[in-house]
């Protein structure tokens, strides 16, 4: 075994009218890092998620998850293994929050008492009461939802997790506590996280490694630090972009 | 002879044609409901099956009525008994609010819900029936709701081909010009729509989803 979670070899990705969303990608995700894919709308970074877990089926390439061809797996199992958090959270509204959180383990018919706990047990570690069970998805605040989504998306202790602009539709200082907690929790949970953003703030706050996309192509991989001093001139742009909001938070 | 009075006396004949038209509108529900949900949840499936369906349930749907008893009276078996031949058409006729409210239900779930339940690794078939039929249940109940009323008033011109039912109270009260007869199968018929409009009703706002409830 390679220490690679997740690998992309050449993956292209092409809608059925012709389009290519996705062009010769490829990037190694070792095992418990974290990898923010960023980039501007349609530049295909949320394609380059979904075809992780399949929700697109690549068109040429080799995608492999845990060394296997992600063509190879039973595409349930894949699913089941890889934890899916996205903007919009898709809470099953007719279900409670607990039983939201235990939608995975109840379809892998754990036993109840089992999933009680770990609904349990979940809602803590993101942070949540655990008076929050018996309410439905309608009656939380957006942050405590997302919170949900996460806790969801780390029922059944999947490997893997991707996270499609999970904190996006959050007011900023909402977003900045799940930013804070997130780090904390991963710290503590060690998982493979693929990790969606256009917000280059975040990037550098949740990334261990930076994957810039632009118009279906892998622009540079680099780390917080090396990001920041790239001499690639789309890089820079972004970093220009950052920074002159910086300044003017800094008041000048 | 006023309706009370002829309703008094002939309660008995009124009650067995009511019964007579529940269960035509019951069985050809049951039909209907068999059939048209399914389609509905198909052409959610395989999208190119959604014009073909849609229109013909629309063809069946201008039909008249009479002209549809009349169309199916040569059919084998089903036109040797005027039974036979109301529940047909009435199934029929109930299909395009059906279908229609079962593929309409199934594609206003929320995209993102079906988006994490599929992400999740729900299988085709726990994503129907645990998150979309759940969630489109108030809409194909409305569906039935129409589906019924339009049965139990449709029902009434069966009794034309001998299906007996309480058309045939109204359509004997056309004949004798009276009112009174005509109104011992108008009036039990009218009810019986409200009725089942009102039922149906009642247990779509209690299948509505918590956040419209």
């Amino acid at each position: 075994m390679n220490g690679a979670a997740v690998e992309f070899r050449g993956v292209s990705y092409q809608v059925p009218n012709g389009r290519e969303i996705l062009h010769d990608f490829n990037l190694v995700v070792p095992r418990g890092e974290i990898l923010v894919l960023l980039g501007r709308s349609g530049s295909g970074k949320t394609t380059a998620l979904k075809l992780v877990n399949r929700l697109y089926e690549l068109s040429s390439g080799d995608l492999l998850v845990e060394s296997r061809a992600a063509r190879e797996w039973d595409i349930i199992k894949l699913r089941r293994s890889i934890g899916y958090a996205i903007q919009e959270v898709g809470l099953f509204p007719h279900y409670t929050v607990s039983r939201n959180i235990g939608v995975v383990p109840a379809i892998e018919q754990w036993a109840p008492e089992r999933t009680e706990a770990r609904v349990q047990e979940l809602l803590k570690l993101v942070g949540l009461n655990s008076d929050i069970g018996p309410r439905y998805p309608h009656q939380l605040s957006g942050g405590q939802r997302q919170r949900v989504g996460v806790a969801r998306a780390l029922a059944a202790d999947p490997p893997i997790l991707l996270m499609d602009e999970p904190f996006g539709a959050l007011d900023p200082l909402t977003r900045a506590d799940l930013q804070r907690e997130f780090l904390s929790l991963q710290e503590q949970l060690g998982k493979t996280v693929l990790f969606v953003t256009h917000d280059l703030h975040e990037a550098l706050l949740l990334g261990t490694r930076i994957a810039l996309l632009e118009e279906g192509r892998l622009v540079s991989t680099s780390s917080p630090q090396e990001f920041l001093h790239s001499s690639d001139p789309l890089v820079q742009k972004y970093v220009q972009a950052f920074s002159a909001a910086e300044q003017v938070r800094g008041g000048k | 002879m006023n309706f009370w009075s002829f309703m008094v006396q002939n309660r008995d004949e009124v009650a067995q044609l009511t019964l007579e038209h529940l269960w035509i509108v019951g069985i050809s529900t049951m039909f209907s409901v068999g059939i048209g949900v399914p389609l509905g949840i198909l052409i959610t499936r395989r999208p190119k099956l959604h014009n073909p369906v849609i229109i013909t349930a629309n063809i069946i749907q201008t039909i008249p009525s009479l002209a549809l008893f009349g169309f199916l009276l040569p059919t084998p078996w089903i036109g040797d008994r005027a039974g036979r031949l109301a529940v047909l058409a009435l199934t029929l006729y109930a299909l395009l609010p059906l279908i229609r409210n079962t593929y309409a239900g199934i594609k206003g779930v929320d995209r993102a819900v079906v988006e994490a339940a599929r992400g999740m690794g729900l299988t085709d078939w726990q994503l129907l029936c645990k998150v979309e039929l759940p969630l489109a249940a108030s809409v194909i109940l409305a569906g039935m709701r129409v589906a019924v009323v339009i049965s139990v008033g449709l029902a009434t011109i069966a009794a034309a081909i001998g299906a007996g039912g309480l058309g045939e109270l109204i359509f004997r009260g056309l004949a004798m010009v009276n009112n009174s007869v005509i109104l011992a199968g108008a009036v039990p018929a009218a009810l019986m729509a409200l009725l089942a409009d009102f039922g149906l009703g009642w247990l779509g706002r209690r299948f509505a989803p918590p956040q419209a409830a």
